[in-house]
C-alpha cells in the first residue's frame, strides 16, 4: 500500500514537474557529461595500458648513427635495464603511381615472430616475414586501410634511393605507432605516411648495417629510475653517435595519448563540478521555496504527531527521486555520447580494442557526489523550516520586512514609480537568491564559453598554422641539406612562381641539467613564405645574431635574452656548440630555436644551405612539377598545404565539433534549467501580491512587468559576469594542454560570446513567456483564498 | 461532577515572546486542568492567549515557566522527540483554517494519521463519523469550508485521541455549518469519550461545554460548570 505521504510526493512531483524536470536535466547534463569525458578518459587509458603491456612496449628509446649489436649486452647490463632491443629504422619513399607525390614511409627492421622483444607487432591480417627475404614487408594497418592494402598486394618502394617492388606480407598494429604522426606534421596522415617492417638481414644489408642497430629501446626493471636509465645509456651510446635518450613520455605517439587524456581528465574534472555546484544551487533555490510554501502543512505533519526526520526525510525525498531520474538520464546519455566521442578517437588512436567501457565505479561515484551535492543543497532548505517548533510554523510567517531600497537612498524614490520599487526592494530582501540564481546564470554561461573557446582555439590554430605561418603551396623536404643553390633548380622547374629555402637542424638545447629536443629553423633574408610568427600570428623581429627560443623552451631551460645556451647538433658532423640567446617567442606549438639563415650558416660552420624548399606555384601546372619532382633523387617528400589543411579539416573538424557540440548542449540545458526554475520560483513567491494588484485594477501588462523586470535584472546581471567567468575558465583549462606541444591560443571569437549570451537570452525569453502565460492565467480568488 | 484525576494539568503557565527589545507576555501565570471525558470550551478576546494556551497544551510549544503534566508525563521537560510521540499517540488537532494537506484526498489525509496511529479507526470508519463517507475521495479544493473543516475532524479522532484540542473549528464558517462541526465534535466527545478543548469567540458557543474558561490578557479570569449541556444543534448566535 502506498502510504499518504508519499501520495503527496508524487503529487507534489507532479505538480511541480516543470521545475523537477529541468532540475532532473541539470543534473542529467553534470553525470552525462561526467560519464562521456571521464569514461572516455579511462577508456583510453585502459587500452592503452593493457595494449602495452601485452606488446611489452618498451620504456626508454635512443637514437644512434650506428652501433654494434654487442653493445646490446653492455646496455642489458645498466642497473635499472631489464630488457634491451636494438633495430634499425630508415626514412624511405613509397612512389605510388596514381599519387603525384611519393608517400614518405619509415621502415624499420623486425626479427623472426616469436624473438620480438620489445614493442611486439600485433598481426592482424596476412603473415609474418619470411627471414631474409628484401621483397615483402608489413605495414602499418593505418596506412593499409587508407590505401586499401591487403596481404599479397605488391607497391613500389625506395630505400637508400634505390627503388623496388615489395609485397605486403602482412597487416599489423604497433604500440609504437598508436598515433602515428610524421616528423614535422601536427596530426597524422595514414594516407601519406607509410610504416613499414622488413625482415631485418634484408633491411640491414640495403643499409649497409649489418650486426648493427641505429635505434634501441630499452625495458626497464619495476621499480627503475628513468632518468638514471637515460643518463647511463646517454654515456654508453655516445661514441656512437647517440643523439639523447628519451622516457616513453617523449615517444611521439605515446606523448599526443598523453596529452589528450590531460585535457580529457581537466574536462572531465572541471565541468561536472560546475553542473553540479549549479545543481545544488538549483535544488536549493526550489526546495527553499517549496519548504516556504509549505509551511503550513509541515505544521500540520508535525502536529498529527510525524517527527521532524520523517517530515525532513518527506522533501529529501523529493530530492532522491529528482536526482535519481537525473542520474539514470544522465547515465544513459553520458554513456551514448562516450561511445560517440571514442569512436572519435579511434580515429586518431589505433589500439586493438578501443572501445568506450562504461566506468561503473567512477559513474556511481558521481551519482554519490551529485545526490551529496543536491543533499547540500537541500539541507539548509529543509532544517530551518523542519526546525520551527510546530505551534510556530503553524502561523502564517509574518509579513516580508522590507526596507527602503537604493532607490530610495538614490532620491529617486518619486521618479521611478512602484513597479521598479517592488522590483528592488524584492531583489534586495533576499540578496542571497537573487546573488544565487545570477550566478548559477552566470556559471551556464561560461560554460557556455568553454565550449566556444574550444572551437575557436582549435579554429585559429588552424588559420594561424596554414595561412599566417605557411605561405607556401608546396614543401619539398630534402634527404640531406643542400646547398643554397639547389633551390634555383627549383625555382627554375615549370610551374614554380616562387621558391625558398629553409634550413632545420635537429638539435638538443641544453641549460645545466635542463634539456630538450628540438630543431632551429634559419629563415632567409626578406623572406615571404615562413615568417617567425608568435601564437596569435603576429610577426616576430629575428635579430642577425643569436637564436630566438620559444619561451617555454626558454623556461625550461631557465635562460634569458642575454643567456648562452649549449646546443647539441645531432646532424652531419654533429657537436656541441655555444649560442646566445636572442629573445624569446611565445610560438604556437613545440620546441624551437630560429635565427636568420646567415646566422645559423656561421653557427653551422658552413656555407648555406637549406632542407626544406618552400614553394608557391601555378595551379595550371602542378601535374607536370610533379612529375619532375618525383624524378629529383634528393626530394625526400612533398607536402601541399592544402593537403595538409584539407586533411586536418576532415580528421579533426569533427572531433573538435562534436566535443565543442556535448559542452554547448550540457551548457544550453543548465542555462534553461537555472532561467526557467528561476521564474517559476519568483512566479510562486510574488503570486499573491501580484494577484493583490490585479484585484486592485493592475493590469496584466503591468504585474508581468513587475515580475519579468525582477527576473530581468538578475539575468542582466549574469551577463557580463558568465562572460568574465567564461573567460577565467577558459585560462584554467588552457593551461592543462600540454604546453611543450602545444599553446592554445586564448581567442574567444565574438560569435561565441553571442552564442552563449543568445541561449541565455532565448532561454531567458521562453521562461519568461512561459511565466507570463501563467500570469494571464493566474486565478485571482483562487491566489487570494489560500492561506500564505 | 468530574470525580476522576486530571488527564492533563497545567500549572502556573507563562509564555513570553521576545519581540527585539518587547517581551510579549502572552500568557501570565495560568492553572487548568482538563478531566476525562468532559467537553471544556476557551472564551476569550483576541489576543487574550488562547491559542497559546491550547498549543501548549499539545505540545505544539512550550511554556516559558510552569509545567505540563499529562496523566504521569511531565510535557515541560519533555524532549522534542518525546513530544512529536505525545501528539502521535494522544492529542487531536481541529485548526481555524482546517491543515488539510491539499495534494492529498479526504481519504488520505485521514490516512496520514491512521498510518503511524496504534490503533486507530480506519479512515472509512472517521470519515463516516463525520457524515462524509461519499466524499472520500475529494481533494480539499473541491470540498466546501464546512465539510474540509469535517475532514479534519476526522483526521483528528481517527487515532482516538484521548485529546481533542479545537482552536476556533467554526471560525471561518457560516452559522449553519458550524453547527455541523460542532455536532461532530459533541459527538465524538459524546460516543467517543474523548477529552475535548474547543477554542470560541463565540460566547453562545459555552453552553454545549461542561465547563467554561475565560481567558483575559493572559491570565484565567473565569470559570463556569454548566449545570446542563444544550445540544450544539439548539445553539443560536
Ligand atoms: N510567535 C509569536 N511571537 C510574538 N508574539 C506572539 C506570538 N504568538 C502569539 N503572540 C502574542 O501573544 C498574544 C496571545 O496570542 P494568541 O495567539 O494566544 O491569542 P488568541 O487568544 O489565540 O487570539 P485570537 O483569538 O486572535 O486567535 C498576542 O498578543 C500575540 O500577539
Ligand atoms: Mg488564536
Amino acid at each position: 500500500m502506498v502510504r499518504a505521504l508519499d501520495r503527496k510526493l508524487f503529487r507534489d512531483l507532479w505538480r511541480l514537474k516543470g521545475q523537477m524536470l529541468t532540475i532532473a536535466l541539470v543534473v542529467a547534463a553534470g553525470i552525462a557529461a561526467f560519464v562521456t569525458l571521464r569514461g572516455t578518459y579511462t577508456s583510453i587509458q585502459e587500452a592503452r595500458a593493457t595494449y602495452y603491456e601485452r606488446q611489452r612496449f618498451a620504456d626508454v628509446f635512443a637514437r644512434v648513427e650506428r652501433a654494434p649489436r654487442s653493445l646490446l649486452s653492455r646496455v642489458e647490463r645498466i642497473p635499472g635495464v631489464s630488457r634491451a632491443d636494438g633495430r634499425v629504422v630508415e626514412p624511405a619513399m613509397v612512389p605510388l603511381a596514381d599519387v603525384s607525390e611519393p608517400l614518405r614511409a619509415q621502415i624499420s627492421s623486425a626479427g623472426p615472430e616469436e624473438l620480438q622483444v620489445l614493442s611486439r607487432l600485433h598481426l592482424r591480417d596476412g603473415r609474418w616475414l619470411e627471414p631474409g627475404r628484401s621483397d615483402e614487408v608489413l605495414v602499418l594497418e593505418s596506412f593499409a586501410t587508407a590505401r586499401k592494402l591487403r596481404p599479397g598486394d605488391r607497391l613500389p618502394l625506395v630505400l637508400n634511393g634505390k627503388k623496388r617492388d615489395v609485397r605486403v606480407a602482412g597487416v599489423a598494429m604497433s604500440p609504437e605507432y598508436v598515433f602515428a604522426i610524421a616528423a614535422g606534421d601536427i596530426s597524422p596522415d595514414p594516407e601519406r605516411f607509410a610504416v613499414m617492417w622488413m625482415s631485418e638481414e634484408a633491411l640491414s644489408a640495403t643499409f649497409r648495417m649489418e650486426g648493427a642497430f641505429n635505434m634501441v629501446s630499452v625495458q626497464l626493471q619495476p621499480g627503475a629510475s628513468e632518468p638514471a636509465v637515460i643518463d647511463a645509456l646517454d654515456r654508453l651510446l655516445e661514441p656512437y653517435g647517440g643523439t639523447g635518450a628519451y622516457g616513453i613520455g617523449w615517444q611521439p605517439s605515446n606523448r599526443a595519448i598523453d596529452g589528450e587524456l590531460a585535457q580529457l581528465q581537466s574536462f572531465s574534472t572541471v565541468l561536472p563540478v560546475i553542473f553540479l555546484l549549479v545543481a545544488s544551487l538549483l535544488v536549493n533555490v526550489v526546495l527553499s521555496r517549496l519548504v516556504h510554501l509549505q509551511r503550513p502543512e509541515i505544521a500540520t505533519l508535525k502536529a498529527l504527531g510525524y517527527s521532524d526526520l520523517e517530515v525532513g526525510l518527506h522533501f529529501f525525498q523529493l530530492v532522491i527521486v529528482i536526482l535519481m531520474l537525473g542520474a539514470g538520464v544522465g547515465v544513459a546519455v553520458g554513456g551514448y555520447f562516450g561511445d560517440v566521442m571514442v569512436d572519435l578517437y579511434a580515429v586518431y588512436f589505433k589500439f586493438p580494442n578501443l572501445e568506450f567501457r562504461f566506468d561503473g565505479a567512477s559513474a556511481s561515484a558521481a551519482v554519490v557526489v551529485s545526490v551529496l551535492a543536491a543533499l547540500v543543497g537541500a539541507f539548509s532548505a529543509v532544517s530551518s523550516v523542519v526546525r520551527l517548533p510546530p505551534a510556530e510554523a503553524m502561523r502564517p510567517p509574518a509579513p516580508a520586512r522590507y526596507r527602503r531600497s537604493i532607490v530610495d537612498l538614490l532620491g529617486l524614490g518619486r521618479a521611478v514609480g512602484p513597479s521598479l520599487h517592488m522590483i528592488v526592494r524584492e531583489l534586495q530582501r533576499r540578496p542571497l537568491r537573487t546573488v544565487f540564481s545570477s550566478l548559477a546564470i552566470a556559471v551556464s554561461i561560461g560554460l557556455m564559453v568553454i565550449g566556444g573557446w574550444y572551437y575557436d582555439s582549435i579554429r585559429d590554430l588552424v588559420h594561424t598554422q596554414f595561412h599566417e605561418v605557411m605561405r607556401e603551396d608546396v614543401a619539398v623536404a630534402f634527404i640531406e641539406a643542400r646547398p643554397a643553390r639547389a633551390l634555383s633548380d627549383l625555382g627554375h622547374a615549370p610551374g614554380v612562381l616562387a621558391a625558398e629555402g629553409i634550413r632545420v637542424v635537429p638539435v638538443r638545447f641544453r641549460s645545466g641539467h635542463a634539456h630538450r629536443d628540438g630543431a632551429i629553423f634559419g629563415y632567409p633574408e626578406r623572406g615571404q613564405l615562413r615568417q617567425l610568427r608568435d601564437r596569435y600570428a603576429r610577426l616576430a623581429p629575428l635579430p642577425p645574431d643569436g637564436v630566438v627560443l620559444t619561451e617555454v623552451l626558454a623556461q625550461i631551460l631557465g635562460v634569458r635574452p642575454g643567456d648562452s645556451i649549449e646546443v647539441e647538433i645531432h646532424e652531419g658532423q654533429r657537436g656541441k656548440r655555444r649560442l646566445i640567446v636572442a629573445g624569446t617567442v611565445d610560438d604556437a606549438m613545440g620546441l624551437q630555436g630560429h635565427m636568420t639563415a646567415e646566422a645559423l650558416a656561421s653557427f653551422m660552420n658552413e656555407t648555406p644551405k637549406v632542407n626544406l624548399a618552400l614553394l608557391r606555384i601555378d595551379p595550371a601546372s602542378s601535374e607536370t612539377l610533379d612529375a619532375r619532382l618525383k624524378d629529383m633523387p634528393y626530394v625526400a617528400s612533398v607536402t601541399r598545404r592544402a593537403d595538409l589543411l584539407a586533411r586536418f579539416e576532415s580528421q579533426s573538424a569533427n572531433m573538435i565539433t562534436t566535443m565543442a557540440a556535448i559542452i554547448l548542449l550540457f551548457a544550453a540545458t543548465i542555462t534553461v534549467g537555472v532561467v526557467y526554475n528561476n521564474a517559476r520560483v519568483a512566479l510562486s513567491i510574488r503570486a499573491r501580491d501580484l494577484a493583490s494588484l490585479r484585484v486592485l485594477g493592475f493590469t496584466r501588462g503591468e504585474i508581468s512587468a513587475i515580475l519579468l523586470g525582477e527576473m530581468g535584472l538578475q539575468v542582466l546581471f549574469a551577463l557580463p559576469l558568465g562572460l568574465v567567468f567564461g573567460r577565467w575558465l577558459v585560462v584554467g583549462i588552457a593551461s592543462t594542454v600540454d604546453p611543450e606541444q602545444w599553446r592554445m591560443p586564448i581567442v574567444i571569437t565574438d560569435r561565441s560570446y553571442a552564442i552563449a549570451l543568445s541561449v541565455a537570452l532565448i532561454a531567458s525569453v521562453l521562461s519568461a513567456l512561459l511565466v507570463r502565460r501563467r500570469l494571464d492565467k493566474l486565478d485571482l480568488i483562487g491566489v487570494l483564498k489560500t492561506r500564505e | 461532577m468530574p470525580v476522576d484525576p486530571a488527564v492533563l494539568e497545567g500549572r502556573a503557565l507563562t509564555k513570553v515572546y521576545r519581540m527585539g527589545d518587547v517581551d510579549v507576555h502572552a500568557l501570565r501565570g495560568v492553572d487548568l486542568s482538563l478531566y476525562a471525558g468532559e467537553l471544556i470550551v476557551l472564551l476569550g478576546a483576541s489576543g487574550s492567549g488562547k491559542s497559546t494556551l491550547l498549543n501548549i497544551l499539545g505540545g505544539l510549544d512550550i511554556p516559558t515557566t510552569g509545567t505540563v503534566v499529562y496523566r504521569d508525563h511531565d510535557l515541560t521537560s519533555a524532549t522534542a522527540r518525546e513530544l512529536t510521540r505525545y501528539r502521535r499517540e494522544h492529542v487531536g488537532f481541529v485548526f481555524q483554517f482546517y491543515n488539510l494537506i491539499p495534494s492529498l484526498t479526504a481519504r488520505e489525509n485521514v490516512a496520514l494519521v491512521t498510518e503511524i496511529a496504534d490503533d486507530p479507526l480506519s479512515p472509512e470508519e472517521a470519515l463516516g463519523l463525520v457524515g462524509l463517507g461519499e466524499r472520500m475521495d475529494h481533494f480539499p479544493a473541491q470540498l466546501s469550508g464546512g465539510e474540509q473543516q469535517r475532514i479534519a475532524i476526522a483526521r483528528a479522532v481517527a487515532k482516538r485521541p484521548d485529546l481533542l484540542l479545537c482552536d476556533e473549528p467554526t471560525g471561518a464558517l457560516d452559522y449553519q455549518t458550524g453547527i455541523v462541526v460542532l455536532e461532530v465534535i459533541e459527538a465524538v466527545n459524546r460516543e467517543l469519550g474523548t477529552t475535548t478543548a474547543v477554542i470560541t469567540h463565540n460566547a453562545p458557543v459555552a453552553a454545549m461545554a461542561d465547563r467554561v474558561v475565560t481567558l483575559h490578557d493572559g491570565r484565567l479570569t473565569g470559570e463556569v460548570r454548566n449545570e446542563r449541556r444544550v445540544a450544539a444543534k439548539e445553539l443560536r448566535w
